[in-house]
């Protein structure tokens, strides 16, 4: 069993690519089904945002694993072939893919280093597997502890901080084609994240007039009281377009909504007011044709990205940091995963079996000392016999499940019920992710577990 | 003395052009610091140049196109220091500049003014006065047009480089445009005026359709016509951007004109 990792991210494709294997929420059940159906995956989660889509799963073999992610991938639009895939995917398995896992949730990889937002999204991706029953017990932990990872980045250094964001671009942008923005209108379409926070951003920088339109009218008017503005019925924003300098779009949307033909008529409502148009959707929201229209200045992700690439610099101590962390909790979590393998854990149960009744014959036979060789013999054999026939039935049913679904369950639970060390680390681990979520209540039961379970291995703080 | 002024003058908006090209280019206050520095004491020594120039004028001769030239290209300077001293705008000066250079130059470079025209109106100062006032809006304008297309191509193409950033936003320069021909256009339909009054005097008729004439006629009637279709029409942004450049080149024509008149074959 491997865990591996096939993907693309900003890094490697652009949006052209990126928007086309976008897996919008309503698809999601659906994806995760397929994924699971592939021969040789055991578990998956899908990973799908404006700037990466990446599948983690578990597979029998490595490289028949990475062909059928890639089929996956390739599946999810009509006109790509897995071939015009192969030059924008990476794969890892392995520590690297657990590292590439714990860099993404870190924010690490991201088009901004230190922005909160992907957090968020391997959660709401997780909460989907959950849903799904597409993960089990060896991803179920290990996304758990990537959140746990990007928690502890977060608290432990300060690339959060330094985060410059994409909506701080946009505003840049925007300074560069209204001088005073104070007097500027923005409407907002739909309701994504990062839009959110560029219209924060905007009215931080003096924007007064913001309008709101969302599919739904009941969102769309609280967005609207949030922001100070005025909602827009979804049927006319096109139409109202044209009140607006400064427009951000970003909905969950697979087609363009707003066509080269609604900006050229605003533009020209407009009487050739110059027109700023972000397009933070993948897929893209705006038809990519809006650059030829006079007057418009339509910027999508990559042009953002592009802008704030210049802006970086200075945060990569803190994230030469950050990567310390990633790389010390990867090495945690090797140890779990190597404790779930069959055969370690099979001799491990024998030894302790053999170690108990060593102890234990040693303390009896001590006592009954006027014991004769063959007498004692038969102790001997006794002892064995019951040993080996309490264990006998797991060894068995451990070896027979290795290659079922639950096969790492099954070895975690006889781990657990025969003391065999590590795997006490998942639960403390467990309780420590959701510990973070609600405050430290669980610090002292997490101590528990540790009183009771003796284990090995490193110890990360618990909030 | 005047003339040694000048050749101060000109050495010092030299040296300010080659400087405020490169600011153009690298990214240093050091080098906005001394272009604007230079272009400062290159003022002061044009204005004494031309306070020279009329306090030793024997009588009250009309400007001849030297002093015209000369004057258009101080008012330049002006307007740039005073936009610079608002606004904060080196990068203006990276283009105007070299523009007043290029007057004050070419001013120089003329050959001896053929006799004047007599007998002269005696207020022919109040016509040139005018219409280089007018002319150096269209200047101006000209001026933000061009980096208004500039802004607008590197936005477009999402070129975000040095030049990028040192360009004001996009409605600025737009605005910037727009004022400049609306303080323009006034005084130079002043000076079509006084020009034709002048004329009327001096030779008895208001208009004889020599080219510099009909040039000012057809820069007027372009000017408003791009005036009118901005309030009307929406002549803006990219569009009001082209119709400036090509105005101004109808101004340089008119100049080109009256210099053919006064200093190379009378027409």
């Amino acid at each position: 069993m491997h865990i591996v990792v096939v993907g693309l991210s900003h890094k490697t494709a652009p949006v052209e690519i990126r928007e086309k294997l976008a897996v919008s929420e309503s698809r999601m059940g659906e994806a995760l089904t397929r994924l699971c159906s592939y021969q040789g995956v055991r578990e998956g989660i899908v990973l799908s945002t404006c700037n990466r889509v990446e599948v983690y799963a578990v597979v029998d073999e490595i490289e028949a694993g990475y062909e059928r992610i890639q089929e996956f991938l390739a599946d999810a639009h009509l006109s790509l072939s897995s071939e015009q895939l192969t030059p924008h995917l990476y794969w890892h398995q392995g520590d690297r893919a657990i590292n590439h896992l714990f860099r993404v949730a870190s924010s690490l990889d991201s088009m901004i280093i230190g922005e909160s937002q992907i957090l968020g999204q391997i959660k709401d991706a997780f909460e989907a597997a959950l849903t799904h029953k597409s993960t089990g017990i060896i991803l179920n932990k290990v996304v758990k502890k990537a959140i746990s990872v990007a928690k502890r980045v977060r608290t432990e250094t300060k690339i959060a901080e330094m985060a410059v964001s994409v909506s701080y671009a946009a505003v840049e942008l925007a300074k560069k084609i209204f001088s005073d923005l104070s007097e500027k209108t923005v409407l907002l379409v739909g309701a994504g994240e990062m839009a959110k926070l560029a219209a924060r951003h905007f009215i931080a920088s003096g924007v007064r007039h913001v309008r709101v339109t969302t599919r739904n009218p009941q969102h769309g008017l609280e967005l609207a009281e949030r922001f100070g503005g005025t909602a827009v019925p979804f049927e006319q924003f096109r139409e109202d377009m044209a009140s607006a300098d400064i427009v951000l779009v970003s909905t969950g949307a697979a087609h363009s909504l707003v066509s080269e033909d609604d900006v050229q008529r605003s533009v020209r409502q407009r009487q050739n007011r110059p027109m700023f148009l972000i397009d933070i959707s993948v897929p893209r929201n705006i038809d990519p044709a809006v650059r030829h229209v006079d007057n418009a200045f339509l910027f999508d992700i990559d042009d953002l990205k592009a802008r704030v690439e210049q802006n970086r610099g200075g945060r990569l101590e803190e994230a030469e940091k950050a990567e310390r962390i990633v790389v010390d909790e990867v090495k945690v979590v090797r140890q779990w995963l190597q404790s779930l393998e069959v055969t370690p854990t099979i001799m491990a149960l024998r030894t302790k079996a053999d170690d108990i009744k060593r102890v234990e014959m040693e303390k009896t036979l001590g006592r009954l000392a006027n014991l004769s060789a063959s007498e004692r013999e038969l102790v001997e054999a006794m002892a064995s016999s019951i040993v080996n026939k309490l264990i006998h039935n797991t060894m068995v049913t451990l070896k027979a499940e290795v290659n079922s679904s639950d096969g790492a369950a099954f070895v975690e639970a006889a781990r657990r019920f025969f003391s065999l060390g590590d795997p006490a680390l998942s639960l403390v681990d467990e309780n420590a992710a959701s510990a973070s979520e609600t405050g430290s209540s669980s610090h002292e039961e997490s101590k528990d577990v540790e009183a009771m379970i003796p284990r090995a291995g490193s110890k990360r703080p618990d909030h | 003395m005047a003339a040694m002024v000048l050749v101060v003058t000109l050495a010092l908006y030299f040296a300010a052009t080659v400087s405020f090209l490169a600011y153009l280019l690298w990214p240093s206050k050091v080098l906005s610091k001394v272009s604007l520095g230079m272009t400062a004491v290159g003022f002061v020594a044009h204005t004494i140049a031309l306070m020279a120039r009329m306090v030793g004028a024997t009588d009250v001769s009309p400007p001849d196109f030297h002093e015209a030239l000369s004057f258009f290209s101080w008012m330049l300077i002006l307007v740039f220091l005073a936009v610079e001293f608002r606004h904060r705008l080196h990068v203006l000066g990276s283009f105007i500049v070299p523009l007043a250079l290029v007057s004050l130059l070419s001013a120089a470079a003329l050959p001896d003014p053929a006799p004047t025209l007599t007998p002269v109106f005696r207020t022919l100062w109040v016509h040139v006065t005018l219409s280089m006032l007018g002319t150096v809006g269209f200047a101006v304008a000209f001026v933000a047009g061009v980096m208004y297309l500039i802004q607008d191509r590197l936005l477009k193409s999402k070129r975000f480089n040095t030049l990028y950033s040192k360009l004001p936003a996009l409605d600025f320069l737009d605005h910037l445009s727009q004022q400049s021909i609306v303080m323009g256009f006034p005084l130079l339909t002043l000076g079509i005026i006084t020009g034709a009054l002048s004329a009327e005097f001096s030779r008895g008729s208001y208009l004889n359709w020599n080219p510099e004439q009909a040039w000012a006629l057809v820069t007027w009637v372009f000017y408003f016509a791009v005036l009118m279709g901005r309030l009307t029409m929406g002549w803006r942004a990219k569009r009001a951007a082209y119709l400036t450049i090509i105005g101004f080149a109808g101004v340089l024509l008119t100049l080109i004109g009256v210099a053919l008149k006064s200093h190379g074959p009378v027409s």
